[in-house]
């Protein structure tokens, strides 16, 4: 139910937006997130963007993880 | 796709696993608290592939679960005493077992009863027919009330006079301290809802990690998300802290989401609600702020959501002790003979991301 997807923001008007996941496009509401921009990724939840998706950590994320499988090697 | 493959790649899965078996002196029962969560943890054999000495728990994490029988019975009573008005809602809610009926059973009998994946669309639902009652009977958690505010303050604004909202709201913290005050699981550590936490920010769990010793560790829904944060909170109890930590940081920080908490609290303000298998919990739940008044439609329509006063009637259901994280499906009388998805006699089949529905699904055959 809080079930959330991440998608890529293709297009932006007013507090509309069309994203994009895995070539399907949809438009949502974007009224609860601040300065979103084109190609920005967001969290969708029930038709609307709850969350920007910092690429940066993700990033570092990752890179943290995959310092686990260097220290396995 | 970006942000789901790289969290599912397999070296990681395997590098976590092993990094894991470190902490095997470390004996661990981790409650997720997400319905989300427990689907991957059922899906991806995340409990199957750990060693015994970690449990994890299934919390009150679906919010069409917790979803108090007293709340399915009046919304079945009032779409079979209104039958000109649409009841609109989000899709596992209508199979949800009342105790005579389902809302999709009404339908069959002339219930108008829509499915909608937004709130937004049952505000479309009322602007395109505007001779009718459209009544949106709403679940969900922190992630979900937000969207829900932002359709009732749009309803305002275009000034429809024909939407109404069921407000059956919860709210996760109430729920994680009643769990902990009850006694009856012992939990050491969570790990929290990640688009949960999103809204309303890591910090509002502060409160168990400093008065009940217990870690928090917010996680995302991939099986790398939560193998991740399952290492942070056994590394957390080997070095013996209890601290809030993000594994799900690309989307959740500490003060969660300003703008989304600013709208809830512009519509809704807290009150007790009644949660199944847990009871009335204080400020666990969301009412309408008097300012929207024309939106609710326990004002509208005399509907009342469970309060302490209903007593749930006994039943071989254990849906209330799985919600509590008391037993596994596995314990309940009914599980898979004869309640299954397809036939499903408790909420938590029915609902995707109940328990029942994972184990039933994943979990089988272990």
């Amino acid at each position: 139910m809080c079930l959330g997807i991440p998608c890529k923001v293709i297009e932006i008007d007013g507090d509309s937006a069309v994203v994009a996941t895995a070539n399907v496009k949809n438009k949502i509401n974007i009224s609860l997130v601040d300065n979103l921009c084109i190609g920005n990724y967001v969290i969708v939840h029930a038709g609307f963007a709850i969350e920007k998706i910092d690429e940066a950590i993700a990033k570092e994320t990752l890179e943290m993880i995959s310092g686990f499988i260097k220290d396995a090697q | 796709m970006k942000y789901i493959d790289e969290f599912r790649d397999k070296k990681s899965i395997l590098s976590l696993l092993e990094e894991i078996k470190k902490f095997s002196s470390v004996e661990a029962s981790i409650m997720e608290i997400c319905g989300t969560h427990t689907h991957s943890v059922s899906k991806y054999g995340i409990r199957g592939a750990l060693s015994k000495n970690i449990r994890l728990i299934s919390g009150p994490g679906c919010p069409v679960c917790v979803t108090h029988q007293a709340d399915i019975d009046a919304i079945i009573d009032f779409s079979r005493n209104d039958k000109t008005a649409v009841i609109a809602t989000f899709g596992d809610m209508i199979r949800v077992p009342g105790t005579f009926s389902t809302l999709e059973s009404e339908r069959a009998l002339g219930s108008d009863i829509r499915v909608v994946y937004s709130p937004l669309a049952a505000l479309d639902i009322a602007k395109e027919n505007p001779s009718k009652k459209v009544l949106f009977y709403s679940v969900g958690f922190e992630t979900t009330a937000p969207t829900v505010a932002a359709s009732i303050i749009e309803a305002k604004a275009r000034n429809i006079k024909n939407f109404t909202v069921f407000s059956l709201h919860k709210l996760t913290p109430p729920a994680m301290k009643a769990i902990l005050d009850s006694g009856d699981v012992l939990v050491d550590g969570f790990i929290c809802p990640g688009h949960v936490t999103a809204i309303i920010g890591a910090s509002a769990y502060e409160f168990i990690a400093r008065d009940y010793g217990s870690p928090c560790v917010v996680s995302g829904f991939e099986p790398v998300d939560v193998l991740y944060s399952i290492y942070m909170l056994l590394r957390q109890l080997y070095l013996g802290e209890a601290k809030i930590e993000i594994e799900y940081e690309r989307v959740v920080s500490m003060d969660g989401n300003k703008k989304a908490k600013e709208i809830m609290a512009a519509v809704f303000e807290p009150r007790g609600s009644a949660w199944r298998g847990l009871g009335l919990i204080p400020g666990s739940g969301l009412k309408i702020r008097p300012a929207f008044a024309e939106f609710d439609a326990e004002q509208a329509f005399g509907i009342k959501a469970a309060d302490s006063s209903y007593v749930e009637k006994p039943g071989a259901c254990a849906c209330a002790d799985v919600l509590k994280g008391r037993i596994t499906p596995f314990e309940c009388l009914l599980f898979a003979n004869p309640c299954t998805p397809e036939k499903p006699m408790g909420p938590c089949m029915v609902s995707s991301e109940g328990t029942c529905a994972a184990y039933y699904k994943y979990e089988r055959a272990s």
